[in-house]
């Protein structure tokens, strides 16, 4: 039975212990009329039987799930000859791959293969304990639902407080579910640090950190002829601030702008369709803006620099950075709303009853008390852009240069780590190890701009609070 | 200012400051409309892109929702076709190829050279072959008769007709004598302009005109699917916790910062971990909805977290006092009555969460949901694609027609987003009433 199977397996086997569960109880109370007595309802009995099942068997299929290719893919390699476990671990991977291609076949016909024959007996062997493991897995979970339903049944009394029991379970399995978060953040963590950790020992840190050139092309062959590939991502930080830059000197003022007209001036009707119309903008997927980008705007700067006599590449910076822009239009404007909203009404109200006009009021008294605010929504603006990833992979280039120059195309941190990762590759050669450590440093670096544009944004407001 | 005009300063010692304030006024109250209309434009600015944005994708996805097709008389002659009777199982192995060509070139008596029929042929599409083969295994009677079948263009032809084109004349990637063979085409009246049904129930092509998103609306359900199954419980059930039961502690404190962190990290970041443990380490296939909707449960779990527990703070503290005053227990509490009262503002968090997962793309880039697949997948595990990276791929092709099926996609994918959040909002309305 796979997985899926055995899921529906197991939810039956949960939904029948409910039943089982209640016709226990009520017949250990001794009958319908005198379930009064029991310590609990029947339904909590159930309930209970029905968790008791499920749980460990849910708990055992996962575990088994998560090691059950590593674990046959140790037998299997123990049962190889030993001049093939000697292999490099690439080669190995590539003969194991073999083997578990011939295993896919249904059915295996040993004697008309001469060739390869060890390869045969070890797709067979593989195809053995496969079947055997999955034949172990099923029983297991089987014998584990049955066992535990069987203990829970045993200690069934009319003074057992299955409720009790019960919530004390699903306490412990909500705390479980509000620790995911938590795991997400660790598994992030320590799986990009892993990787990187490997690559930084093939490729010294401060050759990564402040080397200027970028060609991840590496010899897949020790006798073929190709770079050796350099590693230093100083050209991918420059270009990733050219467009992060590009896109804020567009979006910020005009965010701040929508911001500071939709909460000063704007008539309650204005405000009621730019809103939908910023939640628009807000919600076009990124990808949408990556085809807008590449098959619309780069096209047109590229006309019209043609038109002014400027030569523009065809993937310039400023085409992503002006979409991104765009995209972050939304964002800037909603985070900076919520900052002049937070300004106390007082301040305003004595700059107007003082004659101040209105605009005056705004750019004397609103934005200098506001600023902490906006400078907060503008880092979280910055690190958004940062983490983009659609729009420059699919309107910026793949070459690494180190300009300035917008009109010229430039590649960043997000487009090398898609390229690196979408081929198919090995998994530990250094240019792919690359894309983790450009993984990390992106994590760290918005990690660290979020947690400090939280705290300006949170003192501030504690401030006005 | 020390270096003022000492004309100007005399003028000012002379004059009162209410005489002051009235003459810089003007100035003032210029400078108030300027900033006013600048604040107008910005605001314009957002309705003009949104309006550009739009109105681009609808103009370059109107041509995708149209084929060309061209009525062929074909001669289901048995020698070209190879077979000796009208047995199923022979025809179906028959020649139809040399068919459609003899058939095509018979339509043009005039056409000689071999390079010139080569490219007469490469007008129609290379799927033509399979119509006219299910058109005879439909009607075998016709076998040895001559028959009028339906085909489609190639997708350059079917460009070149969309397009603003001059009659007889060259066109991309359309030479003038293929042109001026379609003007043939068309002058004799068998040329048809079809709503295009097979973009929403074929998989993916290389050929434009063969293309479909059903492919990819598949992989993008069950990717939705396995995302709201996972995220939705895990969700809730962690907002539950944090909000009714959590104890003021380090181990909260440290769930809180790292949710609110985790709703920034960006999206590819979930690629990375996706990719790294759980391909990698727990095995679980590449390319599958599974997989994917794992990743976007992690990416999306925040937001649904953060909106569940706004949700359930907002349900008055009355109503707990009352069950629990009642004798229900703090699970019967939560369970039975909060839950029940935040509920609408927990769906409409998992809406915009789920609209996220729904246009989020390059975390699938990671996890090898990118790879050209042209079956529709039907299970979890299978390989499969999902709209946005359909998007993306198509984007990428060379071939002009695949610009207008792009677009098309895209306008999929944007109908599908604005329904979720017209449903969010009409959630959130009626939750704001009670």
């Amino acid at each position: 039975m796979n997985s899926s199977t055995l899921i529906f397996v197991i939810l039956f086997l949960a939904l029948f212990s409910y039943w089982f569960g209640i016709q226990r109880s009520v017949k250990m109370a001794g009958g319908i009329t005198k379930v009064k007595y029991l310590a609990s309802l029947p339904r909590q009995y159930g309930l209970l039987t029905a968790l008791w099942c499920g749980l460990p068997a849910l708990i055992v299929l996962f575990i088994w799930s998560a090691f059950e290719s590593s674990v046959l893919e140790s037998l299997l390699i123990g049962v190889l000859p030993a001049e093939i476990q000697a292999l490099p671990s690439a080669e190995l991977g590539l003969y194991l791959n073999d083997i578990k291609i011939i295993a896919a076949e249904p059915i295996l016909d040993l004697s008309s293969q001469n060739e390869a024959l060890e390869k045969y007996q070890a797709a067979n062997y593989l195809q053995n304990i496969t079947a055997n493991a999955a034949w172990l897995k099923s029983a297991l979970i089987v014998v584990v639902a049955l066992t535990s339903v069987g203990f829970i049944i045993s200690r069934f009394s009319t003074e057992f407080g299955a409720r009790v029991k019960l919530e004390n379970i699903v306490r412990v399995v909500l705390m479980a579910c509000s620790g995911i978060a938590v795991l997400t953040t660790l598994g992030i963590i320590l799986s990009v640090l892993f990787e990187s950790i490997q690559f930084f020992s093939a490729v010294p840190p401060w050759e990564f950190l402040f080397g200027t050139e970028w060609s991840p092309q590496t010899a897949m062959r020790t006798d073929q002829v190709a770079g050796s590939g350099a590693f230093g991502a100083i050209p991918l930080f420059a270009g990733t601030l050219l467009i992060t830059a590009i896109a804020m000197v567009f979006s910020v003022p005009v965010g701040l702008m929508t911001a500071i007209y939709l909460s000063q001036y704007a008539s309650p009707r204005l405000r009621s369709i730019a809103k939908p119309m910023l939640e628009i903008l807000a919600g076009v997927p990124t990808v949408v803006y990556g085809f807008f980008a590449a098959l619309t705007v780069a096209p047109f700067i590229r006309d019209t620099g043609d038109l002014m006599g400027l030569s523009v590449a065809s993937e310039s910076a400023l085409a992503a950075g002006i979409v991104m822009g765009i995209m972050i239009i939304p964002f800037v404007s909603s985070l900076s709303d919520d900052a002049i909203n937070a300004v106390p009404k007082a301040l305003k109200e004595g700059s107007l009853g003082m004659g101040a006009t209105l605009s005056e009021t705004i750019k004397l008294v609103l934005l200098p008390a506001a600023i902490p605010g906006i400078v907060g929504a503008i880092l979280l603006a910055v690190s958004r852009a940062i983490g983009e990833t659609m729009i420059v992979v699919m309107a910026a280039g793949m070459a690494a240069n180190l300009t300035a120059n917008p009109l010229e195309s430039v590649t960043t941190v997000t487009v090398q780590i898609v390229t690196l990762l979408t081929g198919d590759q090995e998994f530990d050669s250094p240019k792919t190890l690359a894309a983790f450590a450009l993984g990390l440093m992106l994590f760290v670096t918005t990690l660290a701009l979020n947690v400090f544009a939280l705290k300006v944004v949170r003192k501030y407001r504690e401030q006005y609070d | 200012m020390t270096d003022k005009n000492p004309a100007d300063s005399n003028l000012a010692e002379q004059l009162s400051t209410t005489e002051k304030v009235a003459l810089s006024l003007r100035k003032r109250h210029r400078k108030e409309k300027r900033f006013q209309w600048a604040g107008l434009m910005a605001v314009g600015l957002g309705f003009l892109l949104v309006v550009i944005l739009i109105s681009d994708i609808v103009l370059k996805a109107r041509p995708a929702f149209h084929q060309h097709w061209v009525k062929l008389e074909v001669e289901f002659r048995q020698d070209w076709l190879g077979v000796t009777s009208s047995d199923l199982a022979e025809l179906k192995k028959a020649n139809y190829r040399s068919v459609l060509r003899r058939s095509l070139y018979g339509m043009f008596p005039d056409v000689k050279g071999r390079r010139d029929k080569r490219s007469l042929f490469k007008m129609i599409s290379t799927n033509a072959e399979f119509t006219i083969k299910q058109y005879l295994l439909d009607t075998p009677t016709k076998l040895g008769k001559t028959a009028e079948v339906w085909v489609r263009f190639d997708d350059d032809i079917d460009s070149y007709l969309k397009d603003d084109y001059t009659p007889g004349e060259a066109g991309p990637r359309v030479s003038k004598q293929q042109a001026q063979w379609l003007q043939q085409f068309l002058n004799k009246e068998i040329v048809d302009k079809r709503w295009n049904s097979e973009f929403f129930t074929s998989g993916d092509s290389r050929e434009p005109e063969l293309a479909g998103v059903r492919g990819a609306l598949t992989g993008t359900l069950l990717t939705m699917l396995v995302t709201l199954l996972l995220s939705f419980p895990l969700g809730v059930a962690a907002a539950i916790y944090l909000e009714e039961f959590a104890p003021k502690n380090r181990w909260t404190d440290i769930i809180e910062v790292n949710i609110n962190n985790l709703a920034a990290v960006p999206s590819i970041i979930f690629g990375l971990l996706g990719l790294a443990v759980i391909i990698n380490i727990f095995g679980l296939p590449r390319s599958a909805p599974l997989v994917g909707g794992i990743v976007l449960t992690l990416m999306t779990l925040p937001t649904i977290i953060i909106a569940s527990r706004a949700s359930i703070k907002a349900v008055p503290p009355s109503i707990r006092e009352a069950a629990l005053g009642l004798g229900a227990s703090k699970m019967q509490t939560a369970f039975g009555h909060v839950l029940p009262m935040a509920m609408p503002g927990i769906l409409t968090g998992t809406i915009i969460g789920m609209a996220q997962a729904l246009g989020e793309t390059a975390p699938l880039l990671m996890i090898g949901m990118v790879a050209f697949i042209v079956d529709v997948p039907a299970g979890v595990t299978d390989a499969a694609t999902v709209l946005p990276v359909q998007i993306y791929l198509w984007a990428d092709s060379p071939e002009r027609a695949f610009l207008a099926k792009t677009s098309a996609a895209i306008l999929v994918l944007l109908s599908f987003l604005l329904i979720m959040n017209s449903v969010a909002a009409i959630l959130r309305k009626k939750f704001e009433k009670n």
